[in-house]
C-alpha cells in the first residue's frame, strides 16, 4: 500500500438488461475510483445509468462484466449472502422515499441495522439514541413515521444509515421528496457527517444546488461517464 | 435477535388481529377437537375403571338365552340347582349369587314409584361390593322362608323418606307389604346416567313366589378371586351349564356369559374409534388451517414487499428474512394451537360435569398439540417465507 487504496474501484463495469434483440446496456463500461472521505454527487438524466451504478455500489446488484472492488473485495464474485454482509457492515442507505418501517417508532427504525448485527438490546438503544441526537431528533424517538414530517423522516433514515458507523452512506435522491428549506438542512447534515466523521457520502441527485454540497461530481450520459470533476 | 423477531411477529399479528384469528381458525378447531376428545376420553376411561371397581372386580354375568337361540325352551331360566353345581365345581371363587329382577310398583303412603325389585341372597352384597349405610342383611330364616323384608337403595330412600331413616317402615312392593331392614350406601351414577341406587332388594324366594310366580333364576353373578382366572372360569362355567341344560354337541350355548372386563374393552374400542375419527377430522382441519396460514402469509409477503426490501438493503441476510416470516407463521399457528387448547380444555371443563365423568388433564396431549401446531406453521410458512427471502431488494424497494 504505497498510496491510499481506493475505497471503491469500478473497472470497465458493464450492466446489460434483457437478452438478444431486447438487450439494453445500462452501463457501457464505467471506470472510476472513490477514496475514503470523499463526498461525491452522481448526476445525469434518467436512464443515464446512475441508478444502476448506485445499485451496484450498494451491493444490491452485480455487474454483467467488469470489476467492482469495495474495500479490496471483488464484489462481482460474491454471492447474495456475502453481499448482504457487506451492506450490513459497511454501507448505510438513504432513499428518496425515506423507507422507514410503518408502525415503528423512530428509535426502533434506527435500531434495525443493529438488530441484524446482533447488538444487544441495551447497547442498541443507546447507539440509536446517539444517532438520533446527531440528526437533531433526540426528542422524537418514540414517534412513528406517520407522526413525523418528511424532513424528520429523512433525518431518521440518516440516523439509521449512520448508526452502524458505515464506511459509506449511499443517498439516492434524498431530497427528492423535501421542500427547499428541508433539502438544504439535510444537505448540511450530510456535509457535517462527511467532514466531521469522515464518512464517505455518495449522493444521486438531479438538482444542481443540492449537488453543489458535494466536492466531486460524476455526470452520466447514456451509460458512460460524461464528466468527473472535483471542485476546489 | 430471536427475541426481537418474536416481538416483531407478535406486533404483526396484533396489527391484524381479526385476520390472524380467522387465519388460525382451522388450527383452533383442529387442536380444540383433539384436546376435547382426548380429555373427555380420558375422563370416560377413569370413570369406567372407577365403576368397575364399584361393581365388583372380576365379575361374570350369566344370563339365559344366547345369540342364536330362538326357541323359548332354550332361553329358560336357571334353577337353584345350577347355582349349587357351579358353586361346588368352580375353583377360585370369591362368591356366586343368584338373582331375579323385575320392574315393580313400590308404594309408601301417598307416594309411589316404579323401580327394579331384585330377589337374591346375602352373597349378592359381597359379590357386588355393596356397603350398608344402615340396618342389616337377611337372616337365614328370612331367606329360607321368603319373608317380606327388603333392603333399599339410597335413591328409594330419598324419594320416600327424604333424609329420614327408613328402618322398620313398611312399604308396599307389588302389593306385598314389606318391612325395610336395611339401607345401602350409594354408588352414584354411571357414565350413561344410570344408577344402581334405585333398587329394592328382597330375599330370592320372596320375589320368586310372591311377585313372579315361579322358581326361575335369571342372573347368576360369579365373582372370581384372581383376574387371571376369568377366562378359564368362563370356559368351565360354559361346560358345566351346557351339561346341566342338555345342550347337544355342536349346538350353540343357550345362555350368555359376559364379563365386565370385555365390556370395558368394548367401551375402550368405541372410544378409540371415536378418537381416531375425531383425529381424522382434526387432521383435515389442521391441513386446511395450514393452507390458510400459507395463503395469508403469501398475502402478507406481498403487502410487505417494500419492508422486506428495506430490511434486505440495510443488511438482513436471506436467512434473517426467512426466519422472520417462518417465526411469524409459527407464532400464528402456535397461537391457534394455544387458543385451540384453551377451547378444548374449557369445553371439557364444561362438559365433564354434564357427562358425569371426571376432568382428566392430559399434559402430554397439550404439549404435543402445541408443538404440532407450531410445526404446521413451519411447514406451511416455509414457502411464503422463502419467497420473501428470495425477493430482489432492488425490485422490492421499488414496489408500491
Amino acid at each position: 500500500m504505497t498510496r491510499a487504496e481506493p475505497l471503491i474501484a469500478f473497472r470497465d463495469v458493464r450492466k446489460v438488461y434483457g437478452k438478444g434483440e431486447a438487450e439494453v446496456a445500462a452501463l457501457a463500461g464505467i471506470t472510476f475510483d472513490i477514496h475514503p472521505g470523499e463526498f461525491v454527487a452522481v448526476m445525469g438524466p434518467s436512464g443515464s445509468g446512475k441508478s444502476t451504478t448506485m445499485n451496484i455500489l450498494g451491493c444490491l446488484d452485480t455487474p454483467t462484466s467488469g470489476a467492482f472492488v469495495f474495500m479490496g473485495v471483488p464484489v462481482q464474485d460474491l454471492d447474495r449472502h456475502q453481499r448482504a454482509l457487506l451492506r450490513r457492515n459497511y454501507l448505510g442507505f438513504v432513499f428518496q422515499g425515506f423507507n422507514l418501517l410503518k408502525r415503528t417508532s423512530a428509535v426502533e427504525n434506527v435500531e434495525l441495522p443493529l438488530i441484524y448485527r446482533g447488538v444487544g438490546a441495551w447497547e442498541r438503544r443507546r447507539r440509536a439514541r446517539v444517532a438520533l441526537s446527531r440528526v437533531g431528533l433526540a426528542d422524537r424517538e418514540h414517534h412513528t413515521s406517520s407522526e413525523l414530517s418528511g424532513g424528520q423522516q429523512q433525518r431518521v433514515a440518516i440516523a439509521r444509515a449512520l448508526v452502524t458507523e458505515p464506511a459509506v452512506i449511499l443517498a439516492d435522491e434524498p431530497t427528492g421528496n423535501l421542500d427547499t428549506a428541508r433539502s438544504h438542512e439535510l444537505m448540511r447534515l450530510l456535509t457535517e457527517l462527511n467532514e466531521k466523521s469522515g464518512i464517505t457520502v455518495i449522493l444521486v441527485t438531479h438538482e444542481e444546488d443540492i449537488a453543489a454540497y458535494a466536492k466531486r461530481h460524476i455526470r452520466f450520459r447514456d451509460g458512460l461517464i460524461a464528466s468527473d470533476d472535483r471542485s476546489a | 435477535m430471536l427475541w426481537q423477531t418474536i416481538l416483531l411477529a407478535l406486533r404483526e399479528i396484533r396489527a391484524n388481529t381479526m385476520r390472524s384469528i380467522l387465519t388460525a381458525l382451522g388450527i383452533i378447531i383442529g387442536v380444540g377437537a383433539v384436546i376435547l376428545m382426548v380429555t373427555l376420553g380420558g375422563g370416560v376411561t377413569v370413570e369406567i375403571a372407577r365403576q368397575f371397581d364399584s361393581i365388583g372386580g372380576n365379575l361374570l354375568f350369566v344370563n339365559p338365552g344366547g345369540q342364536f337361540t330362538r326357541r323359548a325352551s332354550d332361553s329358560r331360566n336357571f334353577k337353584m340347582r345350577d347355582v349349587e353345581v357351579l358353586r361346588r365345581q368352580l375353583p377360585g371363587l370369591f362368591g356366586i349369587t343368584a338373582s331375579v329382577g323385575n320392574q315393580a310398583e313400590v308404594v309408601f303412603g301417598s307416594k309411589n314409584k316404579r323401580t327394579v325389585v331384585i330377589g337374591t341372597d346375602n352373597e349378592y352384597f359381597r359379590v357386588r361390593l355393596w356397603k350398608f349405610a344402615e340396618g342389616r342383611t337377611f337372616t337365614d330364616g328370612e331367606v329360607l322362608s321368603g319373608k317380606p323384608v327388603c333392603i333399599i337403595g339410597e335413591e328409594v330412600r330419598q324419594d320416600f323418606f327424604g333424609a329420614q331413616s327408613p328402618l322398620g317402615v313398611k312399604i308396599r312392593v307389588a302389593d306385598i307389604s314389606c318391612e325395610i331392614i336395611g339401607l345401602l350406601s350409594p354408588k352414584g351414577k354411571d357414565i350413561f346416567g344410570n344408577t344402581e341406587d334405585d333398587r329394592v332388594i328382597m330375599p330370592l324366594r320372596t320375589v320368586q313366589r310372591r311377585i313372579i310366580g315361579n322358581d326361575g333364576i335369571n342372573t347368576i353373578q360369579i365373582s372370581i378371586a384372581s383376574k387371571a382366572d376369568i377366562e378359564p372360569t368362563k370356559k368351565r362355567t360354559a361346560e358345566i351349564l351346557r351339561e346341566l341344560r342338555n345342550v347337544p354337541e355342536g349346538q350353540p350355548d343357550n345362555f350368555e356369559i359376559d364379563d365386565i372386563q370385555s365390556f370395558s374393552a368394548q367401551i375402550q374400542s368405541v372410544l378409540t374409534v371415536m378418537t381416531l375419527f375425531v383425529g381424522a377430522i382434526a387432521a383435515v382441519s389442521l391441513v386446511v388451517g395450514g393452507i390458510g396460514i400459507m395463503n395469508i402469509m403469501l398475502v402478507s409477503v406481498t403487502e410487505r414487499t417494500r419492508e422486506i426490501g428495506i430490511r434486505l438493503a440495510i443488511g438482513a441476510r436471506e436467512s434473517d428474512v426467512l426466519m422472520q416470516f417462518l417465526i411469524e407463521a409459527m407464532m400464528l399457528s402456535g397461537l391457534g394451537g394455544f387458543l385451540g387448547i384453551a377451547f378444548g380444555l374449557g369445553g371439557s371443563a364444561l362438559l365433564t360435569p354434564l357427562l358425569n365423568i371426571p376432568f382428566v388433564f392430559n399434559a402430554e396431549i397439550v404439549v404435543i398439540a402445541f408443538v404440532f401446531s407450531a410445526f404446521i406453521g413451519v411447514v406451511f410458512g416455509y414457502f411464503p417465507a422463502r419467497r420473501a427471502a428470495r425477493l430482489d431488494p432492488i425490485e422490492a424497494l421499488r414496489y408500491e
